[in-house]
């Protein structure tokens, strides 16, 4: 899984657990807080969703390496491809 | 599937099918947690429950869903839970309140949806009040979580507001929609009543609670989960201070890697063994009780008079809030009437209904016999109706009674039959437990006694203490 690919998986489970939410426009840079309205029960479902749908575990230590897309690209890309070799 | 006999073990069960038992059974199930829901009453929605008579179905608990915010308002606990259960908001069907009130002798302030109707009221009706009602309300916004707790509320009304009579009347709404101790309530609880009733509001589905536990129960069949019904637990199985299952009443055993109670703090710790009349348990047993009158009317509550949604009544310019002395203690109290919420156009409840609710005392109510138990019932529901109707002005009280058609009443001593709540104490026990421990290893505690309040509150308990302490524990 590329990058891109990877950013666009959490974009998916986003857009699952808050379908009200504007998607379009997410700078990759910026902190996801910062540009949609997601409280920390949120971050728990984007951990759950990866553990659910990807087999990725997520421990709590590591959730602020989810706070942007690029942030999310650089951790959970090597943690994808753990998991389909 | 709703039962599942065949096995007897499971990630996590769930005592009592309320409003916290299934946000949290739909939270783990959702993750694919084995789950099962256990409840002692044939009908789910424990405190906040219904019940049929005579071919009406009656809502038990439900005034107004408070917290109701409008679609599209974030940041608040509604919105919040409807993602976090992945329930469309429509699915609720919450309307909003009309028009509600704080009726006091000589003071009358009426609240909407919308913060600046109060606010307009105090200015007018409490002049030179208004600063200090500002300060006070922006004090409170700005809390951060668990602040005030253990403090009193009303030591910090008394240093924010001149006026006694303000504070009074501000503390009647927070104290009848949560307070399970009398004249007082932890600061940190006032910040969650006042927000969820004064700065988001009142809600209501057309066809009362039923909706809310239809949209509940429809979800968590869809993520899986499984409940037994009519299944009482006897008690929890605890093993060198580790919950490792129940014991139901037909002696039948299983077992579960946490256990989630709703039953109540002292409830819970006689499930683990203690005795009723321990004294940790006795101490804990929530000491207001409440009886409700319903008034099926003949006609639509207007067209008799009563415009409001609800109002908060007190006798006196001291709020009395405490355990009866008395079977019921007319002094205070709530009327509802679920007919005047804004349904949409066209639509409207067949019938009229009138509910008024006060403080009642549980030792008095469950010492009568059955005789004349029916028969005090009989004598106070009159009581009851008439001094209410006194904070309804321009109604006329015997119109009230010609055109009431059916009535019914339920007690502190229904309140136990039915949810099993010591005391008959609906808000439960006077010591929350927020962080949802019991001092038992895996078994915590979700709803009322864990300190979040009214419908959503039990909900967002529910789903807080399946996050915090299951899906965020990770698997056994």
């Amino acid at each position: 899984m590329t990058k891109e690919e990877c950013k666009q998986v959490v974009l998916d489970i986003i857009a699952e657990i808050a379908p009200d939410e504007d998607l379009s426009n997410i700078s990759p840079d910026v902190r996801l807080r910062d540009q949609l309205d997601l409280d920390s029960m949120d971050f728990l479902d984007i951990v759950m969703e990866l553990r659910k749908q990807y087999g990725i575990e997520v421990p709590e230590e590591d959730y602020p390496q989810l706070a942007s897309l690029d942030s999310c690209a650089e951790y959970l890309t090597p943690k994808f491809k753990e998991v389909s070799a | 599937m709703e039962t599942d006999r065949g096995d007897r073990h499971f990630d996590t069960i769930i005592i009592g099918c309320g409003m916290a038992g299934l946000a949290a059974g739909i939270r783990l199930a959702m993750y694919d947690r084995k789950v099962l829901i256990l409840e002692k009453h044939s009908i789910p929605g424990g405190l906040n429950s219904f019940y049929s008579i005579a071919g009406r179905k009656f809502d038990v608990g439900l005034h107004a869903v408070t917290n109701v915010v409008p679609p599209g308002h974030k940041g608040t606990p509604l919105p919040s839970l409807l993602r976090q259960l992945r329930i469309p908001r429509d699915a609720f069907d919450l309307n909003p309140q009309r028009s509600s009130r704080i009726a006091f002798p000589g003071a009358d302030l009426r609240f909407t949806n919308s913060f600046g109707l109060l606010e307009e009221e105090v200015d007018r009706q409490f002049p030179g009040q208004i600063e200090a009602f500002r300060r006070f309300r922006k004090r409170i916004l700005e809390a951060s979580p668990g602040e005030g707790t253990g403090v009193s509320s009303r030591g910090i009304l008394a240093e924010s507001l001149p006026d006694p009579l303000l504070r009074e009347m501000l503390l009647c709404p927070i104290m009848y929609y949560g307070a399970s101790t009398a004249h007082d309530i932890d600061f940190s609880l006032f910040v969650t009543l006042w927000k969820s009733v004064f700065e988001e509001g009142f809600g209501r589905p057309l066809a009362g609670i039923r909706t809310i536990i239809r949209a509940l129960l429809d979800r968590y069949r869809e993520v899986g989960g499984t409940r037994r019904m009519k299944c009482g637990v006897r008690r929890i199985l605890v093993d060198e201070g580790i919950a490792c299952g129940v014991e139901l009443e037909d002696g039948e055993e299983l077992t579960a890697d946490r256990i989630i109670s709703t039953a109540g703090e002292p409830e819970t710790r006689i499930l683990c063994g203690a005795g009723e009349e321990d004294p940790a348990v006795q101490e804990n047993i929530g000491r207001l009780a409440f009886a409700e009158t319903i008034s099926i009317l003949s006609r639509q509550p207007e067209e008799l008079g009563i415009k409001d949604t609800i109002v908060f009544f007190n006798d006196s310019p001291l709020f009395h809030y405490e355990q009866a002395a008395s079977d019921i203690d007319l002094r205070s109290g709530v009327i509802c009437c679920p007919n005047n919420y804004a349904y949409p156009e066209g639509t409207s409840l067949d019938e009229g209904i009138l509910r008024v609710t006060t403080i009642a005392s549980y030792e008095n109510w469950t010492a009568y016999s059955q005789p004349d138990y029916e028969e005090a019932k009989e004598r106070w529901f009159s009581r009851m109706v008439e001094s209410a109707l006194n904070f309804l002005p321009g109604v006329d009280p015997e119109l009230i009674r010609s055109s009431t058609v059916f009535r019914d009443m339920f007690t502190p001593r229904t309140v136990r039959k039915y949810t099993g709540r010591l005391g008959g104490a609906i808000y439960g026990a006077g010591r929350k437990s927020p962080d949802g421990t019991t001092g038992v290893e895996n078994l915590f505690l979700a709803g009322t006694d864990q300190g979040l309040l009214g419908i959503v509150g039990a909900m967002f308990s529910g789903v807080t203490i399946a996050n915090r302490h299951v899906l965020m524990a990770g698997r056994k």
